[in-house]
């Protein structure tokens, strides 16, 4: 290697080759696209949470300057948005799946909720046209309380006579009961896991073009899966063969979950291109991101844990209401069902558990999948839970986890909740992030804080993990209306470099250097000659995109297939042209050489022979080196680890400060751990900012509170500590990288540490319990409370 | 935003012309709320008057026990300035505390006390210290000046030329800041002066910053932290929202209070 040259292989910190497009101002994001003769769409929002439409008067937007075209459901007849995961009731019944239309049709459901859009020759006057709409609302009451709502009252949706959306159950109830009633000692526990916007950098955005001569659409989204935006709007919406729809996810500024989902806007654009014959841009304002980007969480859960004599778990109970918002989002009902209750036993043995999930509608946005996605609320539970079984027994809470934690030699190990994990190793992290986080040390620590009038606390979360989403076996008995694979396309152009077209995207996570660190690895030729592409339907074969924490376990994998295909390939051209037999090319360091002699061609000679070939034989091979895969794993891959949170609380104040953040995961083989430590890092930040600072509020008529960032408080820089990150790795037993995913870690496992170790820092208060997010004044409210 | 004429005012007698002239007009000192406010079409003044091209409205001046802070000046400036730190570092540690960097540049001390955010910080610092503001037409004390929320002694066309800060004896600004907005949740100015002790509340009344008159007389008799107590600012006439209720605030205002007679020595 020459000097200065990095090392770029799997394990090499390669620095992203997007930062210096992404850090200079040089990414084009979808707002940075601008089209010959550009409309613009605003969106008429519901002031109300729930109101009936009497009538919509939109004459006067009509007649005001630069107004192109207003639309009304009325307008707009088509299909409603899809929901992509069908769930059964405990009676066998279907979900109920109320239409969750484009533009109102008759009613509003949340504030928000779109009534019309008005296209103009500019933002400003798209906007100044909305305000003349006449819209007479007969204004109902909003149904905002979760378990009020589950009771009836005010229906959201007359049509399905109820506000259940399905009453859910994982296990045997019965079973369950009866252990419990056997069990020496039973915690129970009333958790909230609580609301969050999720506030991506890059509002969401989108530009539709409608070509009349050849009748094709152009969409550019901010999108975290192009295709799947393409199938769903195309299929379910608007009728529109996907060979006639295009879907652009340019450069996109952070997702989190937001920008799975099919939205409204950008259908509602879509369809308006034709109609208008322009294109029309549609950015979000930051209100709007607030106010309609899908929310995430929102549970509300009664759990008991059941503890023999000696401290061993012997069943759990969980019962739980999940917030839908007023309509079905299009992955909503997989979250607080197969991405939570799947997840109840986390790294412990606990022989027996039910779950029952009661999905609620509710006059708020959609709530849907938010980094995580349910195996935060169910991490949250467990890591809570298990804290106070400790406490209210009397025994030390490491102790109790690992008494209960799975053993090392016991993979695969079944669950009671339907997963059977394939590796893993709880203890090595435990012990491993006990020993970075100086947990020997804290009681000086404390003391030193205690002489200060502070309190120090320390918390730990020991936590798994499902995702690299998803097996389709598994998904489809689950519900999931589509197989979850992943595509992807190896290009070799003739003189050996390489386009590699991958069905998942990036926005944040360094595909870009990831991917072409496993391509050229296995190629053995430089990481410059490896391009990555994804985001636009028109380039890319197909990609269920990037959610889950799943590019690399499920997309990386196909890679790796796509591109031993084309080593295969190239054997053979080697073989032809070598003149030697297949079976007797050996391919190393981005050769190809005849077996125990020098006869060797490089990777790019071979890739040149392939596009100028002579005398191959016509039948056997042909000219050209393209490969491509899908693959479908055959499980979830299972990422666990232990966080160590320690936190300082001013008791006359109630404000925590996280003095240190410890984050020892297991996430397989590390490719880039650069990039690994930054998904930590991020993760964390956003785990911490839910357990601390970040709460949806709502008030009693459906109107946010917290709708912007005076506010709703995101987590910043002088939140948080410089955080001790590691890892430890056992490899995935069922993708040959032994990748298992790092994208929601950080996430899952850091709030309950957080608040286990506030608690723990008040316990001599007498403080046992508080709540997220654990803002000064709730801090201070306990303290409060616990001394009267 | 909505449209709306703009005049760079190139004196102070040219800014009151304008605004004169103007149907619902606004001067422009910073634009740190005006500007947020007018994007989110919550504002719609037909007029904006630019106050930033007056020279005379801009500098620091310090005469004898007197700190002179001119009306366009930006928080920046304040925090920096030696000369202020040398008569009341108080002051320049609360411009330092005013939002975040770029706020701190471009906002003014005119705009904000003429503003009168009840969450702001420096009408505690003008409260506390017993400011003079000087306009075009006359001087107004700070006490007389800030007159309930988001409201002030100013008449429509009045521009602040200048406020005019006494020297304390010692003096210290506490704020506890909210999480999301950065603002004050409650903040506590306490200045120890010849004519007794002076506790401004800014971020916790309904009515905007307020003196705490229990606390500046048992400060005045004993300039102490513990002459502090949780009840010499009661709950009554605070706000209560999502962030804080009432007695939370009443409790921070006496344990910022503590700290800050702490800090001041």
């Amino acid at each position: 290697m020459p000097d200065g040259a990095q090392e770029t292989g799997i394990g090499a910190s390669v620095r992203r080759f997007e930062d210096q497009r992404l850090l200079t101002g040089n990414g084009t994001y979808v707002d940075d696209i601008n089209r010959p003769g550009q409309t613009y769409a605003h969106i008429l929002r519901s002031p109300h949470a729930h109101a009936r439409i009497v009538s919509i008067d939109t004459s006067a937007a009509l007649a005001s300057p630069g107004v192109v075209a207003v639309f009304t459901g009325e307008d707009m007849q088509v299909g409603g948005l899809p929901c992509g995961w069908q769930i059964h009731s405990q009676d066998g019944s279907p979900m109920h799946e109320p239409p969750h239309p484009v533009l109102a049709q008759g009613k509003v459901r949340h504030v928000g909720d779109q009534v019309a859009v008005v296209i103009a020759e500019s933002v400003h006057e798209a906007r100044a046209g909305a305000e003349l709409i006449g819209v007479d609302y007969d204004v109902l009451p909003a149904v905002m309380d979760l378990k009020a709502a589950a009771a009836g009252g005010t229906l959201l949706h007359e049509e399905i006579g109820t506000n259940v959306c399905y009453d859910w159950g994982l296990g045997d109830e019965a079973a369950v009961d009866a252990a419990l009633a056997a069990s020496a000692h039973v915690t129970e526990i009333d958790i909230t896991n609580n609301r969050l916007i999720p506030n991506a950098i890059e509002p969401r955005a989108a530009i539709a073009e409608y070509n009349g001569s050849t009748r094709e659409y152009t969409l550019y989204t901010t999108t975290q899966n192009p295709h799947v935006i393409r199938l769903l709007m195309g299929a379910f919406v608007l009728s529109l063969p996907e060979h006639k729809l295009r879907v652009i996810a340019p450069d996109v500024g952070g997702g989190f979950g937001s920008k799975i989902f099919l939205y409204a806007e950008e259908t509602i654009i879509t369809w308006a291109s034709a109609r208008i014959g322009r294109p029309i841009k549609w950015t979000a304002e930051r209100s709007e991101s607030f106010m309609t980007d899908a929310h995430g969480r929102d549970h509300v859960t009664h759990a008991r844990l059941g503890l023999d004599a000696d401290g061993r778990f012997t069943a759990l109970k969980v019962e739980t209401h999940a917030n839908m918002g007023a309509y079905l989002s299009t992955f909503a009902t997989s979250v607080p069902t197969y991405l939570y209750a799947t997840l109840l036993a986390g790294v412990y043995t606990t022989p027996i558990i039910f779950a029952n999930t009661r999905a609620v509608f509710t006059s708020t946005v959609v709530v849907d999948a938010y980094r995580g996605a349910g195996r935060p609320e169910a991490t949250y539970l467990l890591e809570r839970i298990v804290n106070k079984a400790a406490r209210e027994t009397g025994r030390d809470p490491v102790q109790l986890r690992r008494q209960n934690m799975i053993q090392p030699d016991a993979f695969p190990y079944a669950t009671p909740v339907a997963l059977t994990y394939d590796s893993g190793n709880y203890q090595a992290t435990l012990d491993s992030a006990e020993r970075l986080a100086d947990v020997a040390g804290f009681a000086a620590r404390k003391a030193a804080s205690e002489a200060a009038g502070r309190k120090r606390g320390l918390g730990y979360s020991t936590y798994i993990e499902a995702c690299g989403i998803a097996p389709s076996a598994v998904a489809g008995q689950l519900g999931a209306r589509a197989g979850l694979f992943e595509s992807a396309e190896v290009r070799v152009h003739p003189t050996g470099s390489v386009t590699v077209f991958t069905g998942t995207h990036s926005h944040g996570q360094g595909h870009e250097t990831t991917f072409a660190q496993l391509v050229s690895d296995q190629l053995g030729i430089p990481i410059e000659s490896v391009e990555i592409s994804h985001g636009d339907t028109g380039n890319v074969q197909f990609g269920m995109g990037t959610y889950g924490s799943r590019s690399l376990a499920v997309g990386g994998e196909a890679i790796v297939r796509a591109t031993n295909k084309v080593i295969e390939k190239a054997r053979k051209i080697a073989a032809h042209i070598l003149e030697a037999s297949a079976e007797d090319i050996e391919f190393a360091d981005g050769s190809f050489t005849v077996a125990g002699t020098d006869r060797s061609m490089a990777f790019g000679e071979v890739a040149l022979a392939a596009y100028v070939p002579h005398n191959f034989p016509h039948d056997t091979l042909e000219p050209g080196l393209d490969e491509s895969a899908f693959f479908d794993p055959a499980n979830f891959t299972f990422p666990g680890g232990t966080h160590i949170c320690e936190v300082e609380v001013d008791p006359e104040t109630g404000v925590v400060e996280v003095k240190n953040f410890t984050a020892v995961d297991d996430v397989g083989r590390v490719i880039n751990p650069m990039i690994v430590a930054g998904q930590v890092h991020g993760g964390v930040a956003q785990g911490i900012g839910q357990a601390l600072l970040e709460g949806c509020v709502f008030d009693s008529e459906g109107q946010l509170l917290t709708g912007s960032y005076m506010d709703y408080t995101m987590p910043r820089a002088d939140n948080l500590p410089s955080f001790t990150v590691a890892t430890e790795t056992t490899l995935c037993a069922h993708n040959t990288l032994g990748v298992k995913g790092v994208g929601e870690v950080g996430a899952i496992g850091s709030p309950p540490a957080v608040i286990n170790a506030v608690v723990n820092a008040l316990s001599d208060l007498g403080v046992t319990d508080v709540s997220m997010p654990a803002t000064s004044q709730t801090v201070w409210r306990a303290i409060q409370d616990a001394r009267a | 935003m909505q449209d709306f004429s703009y005049r760079k005012a190139q004196s102070i007698a040219d800014a009151v012309d304008a605004m004169r002239g103007a149907d619902d007009g606004a001067f422009l000192a910073g634009g740190q709320t005006l500007l947020p406010t007018m994007k989110q079409r919550l504002a719609a003044p037909s007029d904006v008057v630019d106050l930033s091209g007056i020279a005379e409205l801009t500098g620091i001046s310090v005469s004898g026990d007197t700190v002179t802070v001119g009306a366009m000046t930006p928080h920046a400036a304040v925090a920096a300035s030696g000369a202020v730190r040398d008569a009341i570092p108080a002051l320049c540690d609360l411009a330092d505390g005013i939002g975040d960097p770029q706020v701190r540049n471009i906002g003014t001390i005119g705009g904000s006390i003429a503003n009168n955010d009840p969450a702001a910080d420096y009408p505690a610092a003008c409260v506390a210290l017993g400011a003079t503001i000087t306009t075009d037409r006359r001087e107004i004390t700070a006490d007389e000046f800030f007159t309930g929320l988001f409201e002030t002694a100013l008449q429509d066309d009045e521009v602040i030329v200048s406020v005019s800060f006494p020297r304390p004896q010692a003096a210290a600004y506490m704020k506890f800041p909210n999480p999301a907005s950065r603002y004050a949740l409650v903040g506590v100015f306490v200045a120890r002066t010849g004519g007794g002790v002076r506790v401004a509340v800014t971020g916790a009344g309904e009515d905007g910053v307020f003196r705490a008159g229990a606390m500046e007389a048992a400060l005045t008799s004993a300039f102490s932290p513990d002459s502090i107590s949780d009840g010499q600012v009661g709950e009554d006439g605070l706000m209560s929202d999502m962030h804080a209720g009432a007695d939370y605030r009443a409790h921070l205002v006496a344990v910022m209070a503590r700290r800050a007679v702490a800090a001041a020595g």
